[in-house]
């Protein structure tokens, strides 16, 4: 136990943290350079499209110092806001994290979110300046930010580059110097943390693990403390490149259970592995069931394929225990699920893992955060869906969850963040200089207002230059309405959304306006309303369509023409028919992109 | 009996409106002469039996010098056999049609021209960028009839801002009372990457009405019908018989083989399309090269054209050789459809034929797409 070091890597998107990670992978010779396919830690094909991290893994390095072997852990962490539960976790399992800090951008607000997680948890804290190869590297500046956000020394802190290797057989000695070996009772019943769980379509669920107290064997009966579920331990082993069975897990390593597990479900992060003949009493602290925070309607884009996409969402569950979802139906989208996801990243992940995955095109309707009601009669209802809010005569009040945001920014970005924060109901509660160019903002806004497009709004107001973390802090009593939209007098349930009532005006104007421009033009007039109940508060016409015939239709027009007619017969497959009216799909999405 | 496209093109300027393939530098003229005429030998095996047809379209074809033509139609007679009767037309911008130059076309086989008229309103052609005025819009026809040339077309457009309907009223009696056998009217279309549709999106140019472009289709129908003319095609209109020969061609399916740049040709089965670049195309065959690119049409393709183009004419769409030509599923299907027009007065339907009524007319692509049979 002595010679082990679990520790993690704390970086914000781009900083360089896969490509560390495989020059660690190659220093100790875990993989050979060949083998480096780039960046290896993120093996799904999103997750390196995106270059983030969304699901976390495992890798056991071993090296040498003199005649002690020691093992390295690194624990992998995703970089989004929208997995900062399993982020808590894996930080749980470590007894140090390296800091990994690009040279040329200085600290970010995931990094300081995630830097506090691993202090909260002691561990000790390898500061890293990373990309020192780009010309753009201020090392003095970005230094000077790290002292004064840990208080370490100026020289403890490992110049690096992942790029030209710089600085790694540095950052491997600081981690046996200075990250601590994990403390644990090796005679203790078991008690092993789940930080992390991947599927396998052959073997099941594959649960990760530290154990903190005793070990765990090939064979034992275990018993996971919070489910209450029982399993037998088909394979045990430590986690090198691929999977190495063993026939025993020892108090302080990090590895993986295979025992027969079908749905990810069963297997939560945060859980405590124990063994039934002998089991510890308590589990492990910090478990939380993992809730969905935003919740949207996902609906097949072809109405026949329900059944596939339902097929589609279940297989997505089996390794993605985060999302959750229940059948439900629209009149203008048919039948589809209401889903609830993490964040609004996961959303999208899920989206186009449906696409590539599963071969499936969906329709997404706008998200919205999980309300509670008050209805006149003391009940007290979660409202997951814009349908469920009950009747304006029987609802008494409406909460609201809210988050604090930490944003942080240039200097002279801080007037627009400012705005842009108050525009969405935020009320700022501190703003501090880190740096006499750099500023923390915090702010109380309502999770409401983030769902939509602030982080691409706050990208674009701060040229890139702010990044953004929140935690949700409760509910609060709001102002909440929900904003009906009409065709010619119908309403399409699946536009419909729950919003303040400051916002609804200009909301269901620029839903009124975009759909204006996204709905074609039919050989009749079509009405375009917003509406709260019955009192319609914004309104478009779209003309009717008098003409619709090609003027020139000779030798080359005549494919070129016949092609634009199969296009758009294919695309008016994929309409949706509320009254008389045909919607395209994409006009059911593009109210999440207003302006 | 088959036809032949060459597309020539040059123009003097270029109109704000237009898309076709064409360049206003004529230095590479004749090298251009020369890869067409080996296009044409190239493509001698193309055609067996007589053509039909010849239409030398661009561009401004009558922009080239009299040597040329008369070489490009040497290597025509030189490598294919051509009816006596077949249609052989050239399309002429009016300030090309000089007495000279009439003098000079007499010399050559052609026997039509396509005159690019467009408005006889001098404010509506310098709006469009044409290289004639109105006066010479008028004269040229009368000329050509005197020097002979009686099958004439004349082009027209509508639908564009400044053209109000008492204007269009105006051009259109003007054609009638050229007295010409053919005219061809066509709804201006913004087509993009044209001067007019960069004018449009700049803000600079009012967009097209649809509500006029529709209005003044209606009188055009109204007017021409009244006279004696045939609404043949959504844009052409003929007296009794004086179709165009080459143009229905495409709309029969019949086949043509396509000479010079951006060019398309079709064999009944495939289409060939050639590049839209003068020096592409000509270093292609003085390599000895042809420069086509080969589409194959599916038997969908295949129905969906058939159905796209009959139904713009006034023949209609023929159920029974729907049936012969690409089988009952097809048949079956397109009663289905046919199904969503009952309430809808946009289709006459007898003796086993699908035309276009007045109104139909005005959503002649709205039908067809509805009509159309495709695979997912």
């Amino acid at each position: 136990m002595k010679h082990i070091r679990n520790f993690c890597i704390i970086a914000h998107i781009d900083h360089g943290k896969s490509t560390l990670a495989d020059r660690l992978l190659e220093y100790t010779a875990t993989i050979s350079q060949r083998e480096a396919q780039a960046q290896l830690l993120d093996n799904m094909d999103l997750e390196r499209e995106r270059g983030i991290t969304i699901k976390s893994h495992a890798i056991q390095m071993n090296y040498k110092v003199g005649d002690i072997e020691y093992n390295f852990n690194l624990i992998d962490t995703p970089g989004h806001v929208d997995f900062s539960y399993e982020v808590s976790r894996s930080i749980a399992a470590c007894e140090g994290a390296l800091l990994i800090v690009d040279a040329s951008q200085g600290i970010q607000a995931q990094t300081i979110s995630n830097l506090y997680l691993a202090l909260e948890h002691d561990l000790e804290i390898i500061p890293i300046l990373n990309k020192m190869d780009l010309p753009g590297a201020m090392p003095e500046e970005v230094k000077d930010q790290i002292i004064d956000l840990i208080g370490c020394k100026r020289e403890e802190i490992i110049p690096a580059s992942g790029k030209t290797g710089m600085g790694i057989p540095d950052i491997i000695q600081a981690i046996v110097d200075r990250v601590p070996a994990p403390v644990g009772e090796p005679d203790a019943p078991l008690q092993a943390l789940i930080f992390d769980s991947v599927f396998n379509s052959f073997r099941g669920i594959i649960a990760y693990y530290k154990v903190v107290n005793g070990e765990i064997k090939k064979g034992d009966k275990v018993k996971f403390i919070n489910t209450g579920k029982e399993y037998l331990a088909d394979e045990v082993g430590i986690l090198k490149l691929d999977m190495a069975p063993r026939n025993v897990v020892k108090t302080g390593d990090v590895g993986y259970i295979i025992s027969g597990i079908k749905e990810a479900r069963e297997v939560k992060v945060g859980d405590t592995i124990t063994t039934v003949a002998r089991p510890s009493l308590d589990a492990i602290q910090g478990f939380e069931e993992v809730k969905p925070m935003v919740f949207a309607g996902i609906y097949p884009v072809d109405t026949d394929e329900f059944e596939e996409l339902r097929e589609a969402m279940h297989k997505l569950q089996l390794n993605d225990a985060s999302i959750v979802f229940e059948p439900e139906s629209s009149a203008a989208l048919g039948f589809g699920f209401r889903c609830g996801f993490l964040g609004m990243l996961h959303m999208e992940i899920i989206q186009e893992r449906l696409e590539r995955e599963f071969d499936m095109t969906v329709i997404t309707t706008v998200p919205n955060v999980s309300y509670i009601a008050h209805t006149t009669k003391g009940d007290e209802i979660i409202v997951n869906n814009p349908s469920d809010l009950p009747d304006p005569s029987k609802l008494d009040s409406v909460e609201e969850p809210y988050i604090k945001a930490n944003i942080i920014t240039k200097a002279e970005f801080v007037g627009p963040v400012m705005s842009l924060c108050i525009q969405k109901r935020g009320i700022i509660v501190n703003q501090s200089y880190l740096t006499s160019d750099r500023v923390e903002l915090v702010f109380e806004m309502p999770m409401g207002e983030i769902v939509f497009d602030f982080y691409d709004k706050l990208k674009t107001i701060s040229k890139g230059y702010a990044s953004f973390d929140y935690h949700q802090t409760g509910y609060r009593k709001s102002d909440l309405v929900r904003l009906d939209m009409l065709l010619n007098d119908e309403p399409v349930d699946a536009l419909s959304s729950l919003i303040h009532r400051s916002n609804a005006y200009d909301f269901g104007k620029k839903i009124c306006e975009k759909l204006r421009e996204l709905i074609p033009r039919q050989q009749f007039e079509i009405k375009i309303q917003a509406s709260i109940g019955a009192k319609v508060i914004a309104r478009e016409t779209l003309s009717a369509l008098r003409k619709d015939v090609t003027a020139k239709c000779y030798g080359g027009d005549i494919s070129r023409k016949r092609k634009l007619l199969e296009k758009q017969k294919k695309g008016k497959k994929r309409m949706r028919q509320v009254g008389n009216v045909e919607i395209p799909q994409t006009a059911f999405m593009a109210v999440l992109k207003l302006d | 009996m088959s036809g032949i496209y060459i597309h020539i093109p040059f123009c003097k300027k270029a109109c704000h409106y237009c898309d076709f393939h064409f360049s206003t530098s004529l230095q590479y003229a004749d090298e251009m002469v020369e890869a067409i005429c080996k296009e044409i030998s190239m493509k001698r095996d193309r055609i067996a039996g007589n053509v039909g047809s010849i239409y030398l379209g661009g561009g401004t074809p009558s922009i080239l010098p009299q040597a040329a033509l008369q070489r490009i139609f040497d290597a025509i007679t030189h490598n294919f056999s051509v009816a006596g009767d077949a249609e052989i037309t050239i399309e002429a911008n009016p300030d090309d049609l000089t007495p000279q130059k009439l003098k000079e076309l007499k010399a050559l086989p052609v026997n039509r021209f396509s005159v690019g008229v467009q408005s006889f309103f001098n404010e509506d052609l310098i709006w469009m960028n044409r290289a004639h005025n109105a006066q010479e819009a008028e004269t040229c026809i009368k000329r050509s009839q005197d020097a002979g040339f009686e099958n004439l077309t004349l082009d027209l457009i509508y639908g564009y801002p400044m053209l109000t309907d008492e204007k269009w009223l105006n051009n259109i009696a003007k054609a009638i009372d050229l007295k010409v056998p053919h005219i061809s009217a066509y709804a201006l279309t913004v087509e993009p990457r044209t001067a007019l549709a960069h004018a449009i999106k700049t803000k600079k140019q009012t967009p097209v009405n649809d509500s006029q472009s529709a209005e003044q289709f209606i009188i055009l129908m109204k007017a021409l019908t009244e006279v004696g003319f045939e609404h043949y095609e959504i844009s052409n209109f003929a007296s009794p018989g004086c179709y165009a020969v080459h143009n229905t061609n495409y709309w029969k399916g019949v086949n043509y083989i396509g000479i010079g740049p951006s060019a398309h040709g079709f064999d009944g089965q495939n289409r060939y399309m050639n590049p839209a670049n003068n020096t592409l195309y000509i270093e292609k065959l003085a390599g000895n090269k042809l420069p086509e690119i080969v589409e194959e049409l599916s038997l969908n393709d295949r129905f969906n054209e058939y159905l796209m183009t009959s139904l713009r004419t006034m023949w209609g769409t023929d159920l029974q050789k729907i049936k012969t030509a690409f089988g009952n599923d097809f048949l079956e299907e397109t009663l289905h459809n046919l199904r969503n027009f009952q309430d809808k007065d946009w289709l006459l339907i007898d003796e086993n034929k699908i035309r276009l009524s007045q109104n139909g007319k005005l959503f002649a692509d709205h039908i067809a797409a509805e009509l159309f049979i495709v695979n997912d």
